[in-house]
């Protein structure tokens, strides 16, 4: 069989993985501190004796976009947004720690802070318990002071501070648990100069209408896979009616 | 079938699940003590198809995976439990809490259940109930020669009784807070009820360890913000539409194999 159909059938192939990529990207428009994945392919030539007689492409995911999603503020005193690079650590389901930019915080049983995704938020010493709180405020470098129940305005206590990180991006990669882990595995150190805004949430970074265009440009390109493919088999035929005898 | 399709139906489920939340909190935005809510989404497990780092000779590594995620699901839609507007009444039955606390209301099955909405009625006994007919707790009972009924920011409630010049004191309101009033179940009719989540209520007086005071004469409306909520529809529709149009633009490439192969 002539390699070009393969070379045709492995490109829309692999457009399609790419299209699986794109689809989740638009189905997280709307989840808080998503990360958009990023996409690209690579050739991938086969060397035959001598020089590359074809080559194949081949999807990849090189890592996620760093881009500052929109803030949207709600005015909750559990709502959390990173302003510029870092990362909230929180304690992944297997008990390592993990990075996040969600940071819409719910209290658990025993007052201890977690995202809304049931992850516990670590602070500079492991999880954060709130005592009974009247009101709750969350300095820009993380500090949460609280005003206990019952108490008058001038006790305020702090309570810890959530450890926020910035590891260099490309030491991070998303797990998948859709949470940020450290290539190597080590915990990152916390970084002072990440700030926080209180009562306001980061959007997802996906831009709609880009991914939009990624979709249809895949699409096109699907299609001229696909005609590879057709041509392929027209030519396989051709040959086939030269060569009959009739 | 292609699971880039089944990706984009997630997307479509999340913003269905959203645009149900939004509905409810624009219906309920004239519902006293109404709290309005949210839906939480996270994005479901990814797909580990090529191991980044993977040898791909002796000698040299995969320098980037690919890893696809599988789309996005609601976790949760989480109660906001902010302070809504005090709007005046002059009804001497509304009462607002102006701060933490929960009204102790006892449901038919006995059961007690909390409610931040403060418009309370008489019933045949004179006792304070809901506009349900679900009795307060602690239980007051207002006489039936009263004239008026006075309820102090402590939720003291003292009656001015014909013939008498001297107030008398009928009940006292109590409020109950919670560690975790998101944490709360809401079960409608206004009312909450506790879960493990939310901690065990801690009942006292208003005003009294970090519980909010009482206002007679007011009503705490619905903390819906209908503009906010109008933009979240917006967004909503727009993010339906994307995901819609990601599954025909899935739909046609499949389409275009099987008319041209």
């Amino acid at each position: 069989m002539d390699k070009m159909l393969y070379v045709g059938m492995s490109g829309a192939r692999q457009r399609m993985l790419a299209l699986r990529s794109i689809n989740n990207n638009l189905a997280n428009a709307t989840t808080t501190g998503f990360r958009e994945d990023l996409n690209q392919f690579r050739s991938m030539p086969v060397y035959g004796p001598g020089y590359a007689t074809r080559v194949y492409a081949m999807d990849e995911r090189p890592g996620v976009s760093f881009a500052q999603g929109p803030l949207q503020h709600t005015g909750r005193e559990l709502d959390l947004a990173i302003d510029g690079e870092g990362w909230f650590a929180v304690q992944a389901v297997d008990g390592s720690e993990a990075y996040t930019r969600n940071g819409n915080l719910n209290l658990g049983s025993g007052g201890l802070l977690m995202t809304g995704s049931g992850h516990l938020l670590m602070g500079d010493n492991g999880p954060i318990a709130l005592p009974p709180a009247e009101s709750i405020s969350i300095g820009r470098d993380g500090t949460i002071s609280i005003r206990p129940t019952g108490q008058t305005a001038q006790t305020l206590v702090e309570v810890g501070r959530i450890k926020l990180v910035n590891p260099p991006g490309e030491d991070l990669e998303k797990g998948d648990d859709g949470l940020m882990r450290t290539r190597n595995g080590a915990d990152a150190t916390m970084d002072i100069n990440v700030r926080l805004h209180q009562g306001a949430l980061e959007g997802s970074n996906v831009n709609a209408v880009q991914t939009m265009v990624e979709m249809i440009n895949l699409q096109r390109q699907y299609e001229m896979q696909v005609k590879v493919m057709k041509t392929a088999n027209d030519n396989a035929e051709a040959a086939e009616s030269l060569l009959r005898i009739s | 079938m292609n699971p880039a399709l089944w990706i984009a139906k997630s997307g479509l489920d999340a913003q269905q699940t959203r645009l149900n939340v939004v509905s409810n909190n624009l219906a309920n935005v004239s519902t006293s003590g109404f709290k309005r809510a949210r839906a939480v989404f996270e994005d479901l497990l990814y797909q580990n198809v090529r191991q980044v780092g993977a040898q791909t000779s002796q000698d040299t590594l995969l320098p980037s995976g690919l890893s696809l995620g599988t789309g996005v699901r609601t976790v949760a839609t989480e109660k906001l439990h902010t302070q809504g507007n005090i709007v005046q009444t002059d009804n001497a039955l509304d009462i607002a809490i102006q701060g933490r606390g929960f009204f102790q209301i006892q449901r038919p099955d006995g059961q007690i259940a909390y409610s931040r909405d403060g418009s309370f009625h008489l019933d045949a006994q004179g006792q304070l109930v809901t506009s349900n007919g679900y009795l307060l707790q602690p239980g007051i009972a207002i006489p039936e020669n009263a004239l008026s009924i006075t309820i102090g920011v402590d939720g003291v409630v003292s009656v001015l009784v014909a013939g008498n010049a001297q107030p008398t004191q009928v009940g006292a309101l109590q409020l109950a807070d919670f560690v975790n009033p998101a944490g709360l179940e809401p079960v409608g009719e206004n009312l909450f009820l506790e879960t493990a989540a939310s901690g065990a209520p801690q009942a006292g007086t208003p005003g009294q360890q970090g519980l909010g005071t009482v206002l007679q004469g007011s009503v705490e409306s619905s903390n819906v913000n209908a503009v906010e909520e109008l933009v979240n529809l917006i967004e909503t529709q727009r993010a339906y539409e994307m995901n819609s149009k990601a599954i025909s633009t899935t739909d046609q490439m499949l389409q275009y194999v099987t008319q041209n192969l």
